[in-house]
């Protein structure tokens, strides 16, 4: 009954309680709770309320601009953007081989973007609500809350994702929006100095990332027991996995297992994710809700993400986040665990993996030297996945025979949780909300539940809505700019 | 004796948190700007309407209903607003949709794309009204700064932080400013 609070009957009866804006997660988006004369809560809902209509004005450019432009989806991850769109994009050119130096020079920028997004996610965003507890006073309630007190957890948390940022900076030019990866390759190699300055601090952000996952691990594992089943609800999980099974954040074949843990979808080619994945278009989100094709939007969806990834992949191939993995399953006790807080752990665990992964890949001598382009016989289509920080990111372009695209896919990470977020949030709705007098430190638990898969809501504002009500803008001085009405 | 701290706000209009990021691109600054300010409306923070403030940064241009109501809100509160990067300067890549008919482009990615169940124009009255353009917050209110940048560097936004903070008239030499 996953949807028992999605739409109340008799609304009009039912007293609101507006969320406005989720506060602690990148984008925006507010929640939306109908009340009863109890208080019990009769209606849940996340609501995205923004839209910027990337999927439509991309059409008609020429198609190598777009690495480009996709990445102003999102400044949280537009490495993410820049190298599914890039990978996408690989396919249109025919090149059938991207170099090894290009792949490797990819795959450091976007270890390096994973290490900063989920340092940022962990550190500035979520760890004031663990550290301190979902209804402490809002005043201390954020990052510099946690600078007072913790001193060290924040500075290792700032120097985290700094160092990401310059991960990113070395292989894209910029540490936000940059160039790098083009289609068929990428556009420079690694500077030597750059390297050697890097890797002079890889090892300290290794150490300092394993510290992080035995403070996320702390922290769950001393939660209070009726926090552990909060915002807890059972789901079908989705990533993409490398063909040998080992976790791979860049590239690798689609995967599904059901609740249990068993495997329902193995080996799906990226380019068919239309054959598996359909969505619903709901009147009250700009979001829409993907599910597999062979189920229905009921029973069909799934959760991406951390706590998908590593219960999806059958091992992580680097030696420390392996053995964090196994701890992890243990935990679950031969159950897939489910606990949405598990993200956090989990967010960790795969932090630790990508330190290890770039600490590496600088080794590397290929990153210095090597070709860096390749290219075929064009054609027409290309579908680009890759594993975003929040989860599974698919990008889809067919281009003309003027090289112009015309016509443009996203299914954003955090559309793919859609259902699962707002599922999360009725569970706590029900559990925590319902009958009681709301305070702010009550409501804070609906976001505390919703910063757990980490949404990013400018992903997930990239299609346009309509227009429910009508305004007038006017300019400073008065004079009329815009004069809206309600549109179909 | 400790002075009063100035207080900042910051918000994300139609913008993709780039600006924001940059922002945090500070790095260790972070920690001498906590020092200095405190912070009021943020995505940093629980606060969630702008209380009166010394400085508010706006990133992102104006889309919808709900922008210029929050824009306003900043304008209100802030003895000085600065407009943060090329979305809040002038509209930005969002902006790309301005030639392109609002109505169609809904229909296009709701109800006529392959691949839809129920499709549907979301219609809801708790989504903000859509503006049939986007525009640059200049146009909505008085900008006191503009930096510009997509996204501004994390040095740039510094120098000009600490300008202000110190009393300075904010000044970004060559090479910290810079447009792309
Ligand atoms: S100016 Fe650039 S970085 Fe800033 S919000 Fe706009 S697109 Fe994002």
């Amino acid at each position: 009954m996953s949807d028992a609070l999605e739409t109340a009957s008799n609304r009009e009866n039912l007293k609101k309680v507006v969320i406005d804006p989720v506060s602690r997660v990148e984008g925006h988006g507010k929640v939306t709770l109908l009340l009863d004369e109890h208080d019990e809560v009769r209606e849940a809902r996340l609501h995205i309320v923004e839209f910027r209509g990337f999927e439509v004005f991309i059409q008609g450019r020429p198609y190598w601009e777009v690495p480009v432009m996709v990445q102003r989806l999102c400044g949280i991850c537009p490495v993410s953007h820049h190298l599914a769109a890039a990978k996408a994009l690989d396919h249109v050119v025919g090149a059938a081989q991207v170099p090894v130096s290009a792949v490797k020079m990819r795959r450091l920028m976007h270890y390096g973007q994973i290490l900063q997004s989920h340092a940022l996610h962990f550190f500035h965003l979520s760890s004031p609500d663990l550290l301190f507890g979902f209804d402490s006073e809002v005043a201390r309630r954020n990052i510099v809350g946690v600078a007072a007190e913790y001193p060290e957890v924040a500075r290792q948390g700032v120097l985290l994702r700094k160092f990401g940022q310059q991960i990113i900076e070395a292989t894209a030019g910029k540490r936000i929006h940059g160039t790098g990866a083009i289609p068929g390759g990428m556009n420079r190699h690694l500077a030597r100095e750059d390297r050697d300055r890097l890797r002079a601090q890889a090892d300290q952000m290794v150490s300092w990332s394993w510290e992080a996952v035995a403070l996320a691990r702390r922290l769950h594992q001393g939660m209070a027991p009726d926090y552990r089943d909060f915002g807890l609800f059972r789901s079908r999980m989705m990533s993409i996995v490398r063909a040998d099974g080992a976790m791979d954040l860049y590239d690798g074949q689609l995967r599904f297992r059901d609740a249990n843990g068993n495997i329902l979808l193995d080996g799906v080619p990226d380019q068919e994710y239309m054959n598996v994945i359909s969505e619903q278009v709901r009147p009250w989100s700009y979001m829409k809700f993907p599910y597999m094709r062979d189920s229905d939007p009921e029973t069909g969806w799934y959760k991406v993400g951390p706590l998908a990834r590593v219960q999806n992949c059958d091992f992580i191939p680097s030696p420390l986040a392996e053995a964090e993995r196994r701890a992890f399953i243990a935990e679950g006790g031969g159950e897939p665990v489910h606990e949405t807080l598990a993200y956090h752990w989990t967010r960790m665990i795969e932090m630790l993996h990508a330190a290890e992964v770039v600490r590496d890949l600088l080794d590397d001598p290929e990153l210095l030297a090597g070709d860096l382009v390749a290219t075929g016989s064009h054609r027409r289509e290309g579908v680009g996945v890759i594993e975003a920080p929040r989860g599974t990111l698919i990008h889809h372009y067919q281009v003309d025979e003027n090289d112009l695209v015309s016509m443009c896919n996203l299914i954003v990470s955090t559309t793919h949780n859609n259902q699962a977020m707002n599922t999360a949030i009725r569970a706590v709705a029900r559990r925590y909300l319902s009958g009681r007098k709301l305070t702010e430190g009550l409501l804070n638990h609906i976001e505390v539940a919703i910063r757990a898969f980490d949404p990013c809501l400018s992903c997930a504002t990239h299609a346009l809505g309509q227009m429910p009500l009508a305004v007038e803008l006017q300019a400073p001085d008065g004079t009329l700019l815009e004069s809206l009405h309600s549109g179909a | 004796m400790s002075k009063p701290r100035l207080r900042i706000a910051t918000t994300s209009l139609a913008g993709c948190f780039g600006c924001h990021m940059s922002f945090l691109d500070i790095d260790e600054h972070f920690f001498e700007l906590a020092g200095l300010v405190e912070f009021d409306r943020s995505p940093l923070t629980d606060i969630k309407h702008c209380g009166p403030c010394d400085i508010g940064l706006i990133e992102g241009g104006v889309c919808n209903a709900e922008n210029v109501h929050v824009l306003r809100e900043f304008r209100r509160n802030c003895k000085t607003l600065i407009a943060v990067g090329a979305c809040a300067v002038n509209g930005g890549l969002p902006a790309q949709r301005n030639h392109l008919d609002l109505e169609a482009c809904l229909r296009e990615v709701y109800q006529f794309r392959e691949g839809l169940t129920d499709p549907c124009v979301p219609n809801d009255p708790d989504l903000p009204l859509l503006l049939d353009k986007v525009h640059p917050i200049h146009e909505i209110v008085r900008v006191d700064y503009f930096i510009p940048g997509c996204p501004p560097s994390g040095e740039a936004i510094w120098k000009f932080l600490s300008d202000l903070l110190a009393g300075r008239t904010p000044r970004l030499p060559q090479g910290l400013l810079h447009f792309d």
